[in-house]
């Protein structure tokens, strides 16, 4: 496949996608991605990481930076890989399987990359970077990237805004857990339960933004 | 007498949801209703049954080193096969779960009990334990629907059981995000009482 080809496919691939750059849609993607449809609390993605990593403040931010990283780039790996590659060959059967292998890569590389250049985060972040894989959000922004049939630019752009939400959400609650080693819990209640419950307050709050993005 | 232990095992000691806290996302996701949770429960275990056999007959031929990337393949595999057919044959039913369906790949259950259990058990008794993992998985996922239908929208499996008053102003909440978050952190907080009363009793 020539360069020209390559580039003719990368303008076409997106039907709906719109032409050129426009700023209104990007921010109509963006407050939707980090507010309406926050991940966690509305869409219910990452909730793994979220319960584990929220028990520390410094985890937490390290976990949201490394989330939406690998979102950003499994977003164009993805994406250039879906419409170059699977579409023209009739393979868009294939996504799901070749998705969650280009994020298992890009993954490993985040890590020997925060090992080489961090190695406190990389400690810090302990198992849960491996757990980046697994983690829901990766998969499903590629997914829901496809899906929606973004353009390459808006499916970056939502990749981070999502990472954005992720992180917003992870730091609240690492807040509201570091308040709440000092609270008296029910002891039925302690640990992952009075987590969701505060998740389940946390979500109520974010339902508000709902009317806004529309 | 080991492959009722592995069985049940799931259903109880190891319940994913309610032991163990994996398998979150989907769970809340998709609990908005009966038959969504059913229809979940179904495509997980058969997801979560085929990979551990598949598995546990290829653990001796899959190098140690590269094992995770191939338990991957297998389950996205399954994954997209179950994807394939229940939009061919329950259309409605694809449409609700969504994304979530795709999702079957990353959920830790599968991956969990093929690196946990099927890749040092002889197949019967991994296919065993699939079962039963996956019984306990749509198991919770019923008794989270169930309280999210009949609060959110007076319904069970669509049978209008609180009566039209109810249904015309139910709980909305309770289908909504929040809801999830909210009944869940409550069951867990019953389980726990129920562990500690065993517990104690020892």
């Amino acid at each position: 496949m020539n360069a020209a080809v390559m580039l003719s496919a990368l303008m076409a691939a997106p039907d709906a996608g719109g032409s050129g750059f426009d700023i209104g849609r990007m921010m109509a993607i963006i407050f939707a991605a980090v507010f309406v449809n926050n991940f966690v609390l509305s869409r219910f993605l990452g909730i793994c990481p979220f319960l584990g990593v929220s028990k520390q403040l410094d985890s937490a931010i390290g976990m949201g930076a490394a989330v939406i990283f690998v979102l950003a780039m499994a977003a164009l790996g993805c994406w250039v890989v879906y419409y170059l590659l699977l579409v023209p060959m009739g393979l868009g059967y294939l996504s799901t399987l070749t998705f969650i292998l280009i994020i298992a890569a890009l993954v490993q590389l985040v890590e020997m990359i925060l090992l080489k250049y961090s190695p406190g985060l990389y400690r810090a972040l302990g198992i849960y970077l491996p757990l980046i894989t697994t983690n829901c959000a990766v998969l499903g922004v590629a997914v829901l990237n496809i899906g929606e049939r973004y353009s390459l630019g808006e499916s970056i752009v939502n990749a981070i805004a999502a990472g954005i939400g992720f992180t917003l959400a992870l730091i609240l609650m690492a807040g509201l857990r570091q308040k709440l080693e000092m609270a008296d819990v029910p002891p039925a209640l302690q640990g992952k339960p009075i987590a969701f419950l505060i998740a389940g307050i946390m979500s109520i709050a974010f339902l508000g933004f709902a009317g806004m993005g529309g | 007498m080991s492959l009722m232990k592995d069985f049940t095992n799931g259903l109880f000691n190891e319940n994913p949801i309610f032991r163990l806290t994996l398998g979150t996302c989907p769970f809340l996701a998709v609990t908005t209703s009966v038959e969504n949770a059913i229809g979940m429960g179904a495509a997980a275990m058969f997801v979560l049954v085929c990979s551990n056999f598949l598995v546990s007959l290829l653990r001796n031929l899959i190098p140690s080193e590269v094992r995770i990337p191939c338990y991957i393949v297998i389950i996205a595999a399954f994954v997209t096969l179950v994807d394939m057919v229940m939009a061919a044959y329950t259309p409605d039913l694809h449409k609700a779960l969504g994304i979530f369906i795709p999702l079957i790949v990353v959920n830790c259950i599968i991956l969990g009990r093929a690196e946990g259990f099927a890749n040092r058990n002889p197949v019967l008794n991994s296919v065993i334990d699939g079962i039963g993992m996956g019984i306990g998985f749509t198991l919770a996922m019923l008794l989270l629907a169930t309280f999210r239908e009949i609060l959110g929208n007076g319904t069970w499996l669509n049978i209008n059981i609180l009566g039209d008053a109810y249904t015309n102003q139910p709980l909305l909440i309770a289908i909504l995000a929040p809801g999830a978050f909210i009944l869940l952190g409550f069951i867990l907080g019953v389980f726990n009482i129920m562990g500690n009363r065993k517990g104690g009793r020892r």
